[in-house]
């Protein structure tokens, strides 16, 4: 057993300077900083210096008249992308919330099999899965065909090509970000609280407005930042799904960047995307409260 | 006022309460008492709404509540581990169930305030759980369930989280508080020292059943169990054979002694039937001679002798190698004991009782102490 005893410790002699706590810190300053290293180079090389760029060139030809041509120009484009965005945001709340919640509070053993059939789609690639919807959205294919049949949609009427079909993509396609974030938040919500709130004369559904919803929003709200950002600045939906109707901010960019690499507008127009998002999470976060997002 | 009427709750095969069948009155402090498992937290939690019976009726002020929701039912829990709203300061978790109610602002907005005043914690209406004390938010757990004005309220091991010196300073403030809102308090505790301080009556269980339901003076002085006799306080145990029994006493041989009598309160000890004698360790009297007068008397050899402050604790053993404890006044009478001297323990009849080997005691009996 003497391998496994511990030798016995060798006391360097200590110097004046690390005789207390705060001098054994001052000493070790830079720990922080070296473990930041790595990423914040990363974020440096990779997100700073392009974005640096990226708004430099924003400025080039003409300054801040830039932002007020490519507002003016695509002002309807940008409305329409932030409206699909918002839509298909609160769609996955009303879908997402009540199945995180049911996942959570009534999974019991089987919580981890559910929680893996909703992520089950990421397993196949993005395009291939919105690819999917074209097949299962044209207008020969069978969910038209029941629309049809059952009087729904006029004859003349498909689904392909619509706001509708771009708005039911994006849905699908980010519902899991909006999923998994609730999900955590109401998982750990103590059940005794309820108890607590059903003991003190709350009704189910004040019990639910007063203790399980307002201890999941730091989930809610994750989930909407992850499903409103990726919503508002995606292309593929509308690129594949979609038609002249229905085209959003990131149809434009990805359209005019292959051919005359990055042109100023562009660049502003980029630049305001990022804005209008950042702009629109600092009012949520106000919304909601900074107390219960923390 | 709560009427507890052969009540069983079963989880699958495993029955948590078998049979219980009692009633607090208006006013009361009645305890739960009982090792963990013990049936005790389900029980309140039935009373509460959070468990339906599987069979029986627990009846609010004569309504059968059995069924009813919590929410619907005027009783309020103080939790265990509390369950405080962690979102909410003091002051809107104690507003929590008069918001519930519905009580107009101005009713809120002065019961609020009063009640937090009776707990003492005035001054930290705007701070939230985490930043209190486990004392204090003990007290806001209650003043929260208090703030109703329940029928009754239900304490789960309130104190079970805290530490001793603040336990003991709580178990005061509770009492203090029962006497002075005049509620019934239904407590549930595993700790016997507890219960016996704080309730008018006791309720000990065991295994999904109720011992013996008495206050603390009887559930002490004259236990109805051999479980009950050894959970709460010390007692010596010693196996007996019963030779003669009449009405409240009997006539047995134990300690390699025949011709001891006892007093016996329980059904279930016949004559020639083996039973079990129970003396409370501070009941023995030790004497370097054979004492007299209307006492029992048995002989032992001192085999260990430990002081222990107040008292100095004696282990004796007897003709039939059974062991007798003696807490005896330090300053009692004695000459010098050393081990292996021999000496006379003795204690009066009424010290003295008998309880049946079975830990089985009809329902009738159970019943007995009921108000």
């Amino acid at each position: 057993m003497t391998s496994i005893a511990a030798p016995a410790p060798v006391r360097r002699p200590r110097r004046k300077r690390d005789r207390d706590e705060t001098g054994v810190r001052a000493r070790r300053w830079f720990i922080p900083y070296l473990l930041l290293a790595p990423g914040g180079l990363w974020l440096a090389v990779f997100f700073v210096f392009p974005l640096f760029s990226l708004g430099r060139l924003s400025l080039e030809d003409g300054g801040l008249s830039n932002y007020s041509q490519v507002l003016s120009d695509n002002s309807t484009v940008i409305i329409r992308t932030f409206t699909y965005a918002a839509i298909a945001t609160l769609a996955a709340i009303v879908i997402g919330y009540p199945l995180a919640y049911v996942i959570a509070t009534k999974g019991g053993r089987y919580k981890n099999l559910l929680l893996a059939l909703v992520v089950l789609p990421f397993f196949v690639t993005y395009l291939v899965r919105t690819l999917a919807w074209k097949i299962l959205l044209y207008d020969g294919g069978p969910v038209v065909g029941f629309l049809h049949n059952i009087g729904v949609l006029s004859e003349s009427q498909g689904i392909l090509g619509s706001p509708f079909a771009v708005v039911a993509a994006l849905t699908y396609n980010f519902l899991p970000f909006m999923v998994l974030p609730i999900y955590v938040s109401i998982e750990k919500i103590d059940w005794r609280l309820l108890e607590a709130a059903a003991d003190l004369y709350a009704s189910p559904a004040r019990a639910f407005r007063k203790i399980t919803l307002r201890l999941s929003l730091p989930g809610l709200f994750a989930g909407t930042l992850l499903t409103f950002i990726p919503a508002a600045g995606d292309f593929v939906n509308s690129e594949l799904l979609g038609s002249d109707r229905t085209v959003m901010i990131g149809n434009i960019i990805e359209a005019n960047f292959g051919r005359e690499f990055f042109r100023p507008e562009l660049s502003a127009l980029s630049f305001m995307l990022m804005a209008i998002i950042l702009i629109g999470v600092a009012i949520y976060a106000r919304m909601l409260g900074t107390e219960e997002i923390a | 006022m709560i009427e507890i009427d052969h009540v069983v709750k079963r989880f699958g095969d495993f029955t948590a309460v078998d049979d219980a069948h009692f009633s607090i009155a208006q006013g009361e402090f009645f305890s739960m008492l009982g090792p963990s498992g013990c049936g005790k937290t389900t029980t309140l939690r039935m009373i509460a709404g959070f468990e339906q019976p599987t069979s029986g009726a627990i009846r609010l002020d004569g309504a059968d509540v059995s069924r009813v929701a919590p929410n619907r039912r005027d009783v309020n829990t103080v939790f265990q581990q509390y369950a405080l709203f962690p979102h909410m300061n003091v002051y809107d978790n104690v507003a929590f169930g008069p918001r519930s109610k519905k009580l107009d602002k101005a009713t809120i907005a002065k019961r609020v305030p009063e009640i937090l005043d009776i707990v003492r914690l005035a001054d930290f209406a705007g701070r939230r759980p985490a930043q209190l004390s486990g004392g204090q938010q003990q007290r806001v757990a209650l003043a929260r369930a208090l703030v109703n004005l329940p029928k009754a309220l239900l304490l789960d091991e309130p104190l079970g989280a805290l530490d001793l010196k603040l336990r003991h300073a709580m178990q005061f403030e509770l009492k203090r508080i029962q006497r002075e809102v005049g509620i019934t308090f239904v407590y549930v505790t595993h700790d016997q020292e507890e219960a016996l301080t704080m309730s008018d009556r006791i309720a000990v269980m065991s295994d999904g059943r109720v011992e013996q339901i008495g206050t603390p003076a009887e559930i002490y002085d004259t236990p109805a169990t051999v479980f009950v006799a050894g959970f709460i306080g010390q007692a010596n145990l010693w196996p007996a054979t019963v030779t003669s029994r009449r009405g409240d006493s009997a006539e047995l041989t134990a300690l390699g002694v025949a011709g001891l009598r006892a007093t016996c309160h329980v059904d279930g000890v016949d004559a020639n039937a083996s039973a079990v004698l129970m003396v409370r360790p501070e009941r023995v009297s030790i004497s370097a001679t054979e004492p007299t007068g209307d006492i029992q008397r048995v002989c032992g050899t001192v085999t260990d002798l430990t002081f222990q402050g107040p008292i100095v604790r004696l282990a004796l053993t007897a003709a039939d190698g059974s062991t007798i404890i003696a807490n005896v006044d330090p300053d009692a009478d004695l000459p010098m004991l050393r081990p292996g001297d021999m000496v006379w323990a003795f204690w009066s009849t009424d010290a003295a009782c008998v309880l049946p080997t079975q830990p089985q005691v009809p329902s009738s009996i159970r019943s007995t102490q009921e108000n």
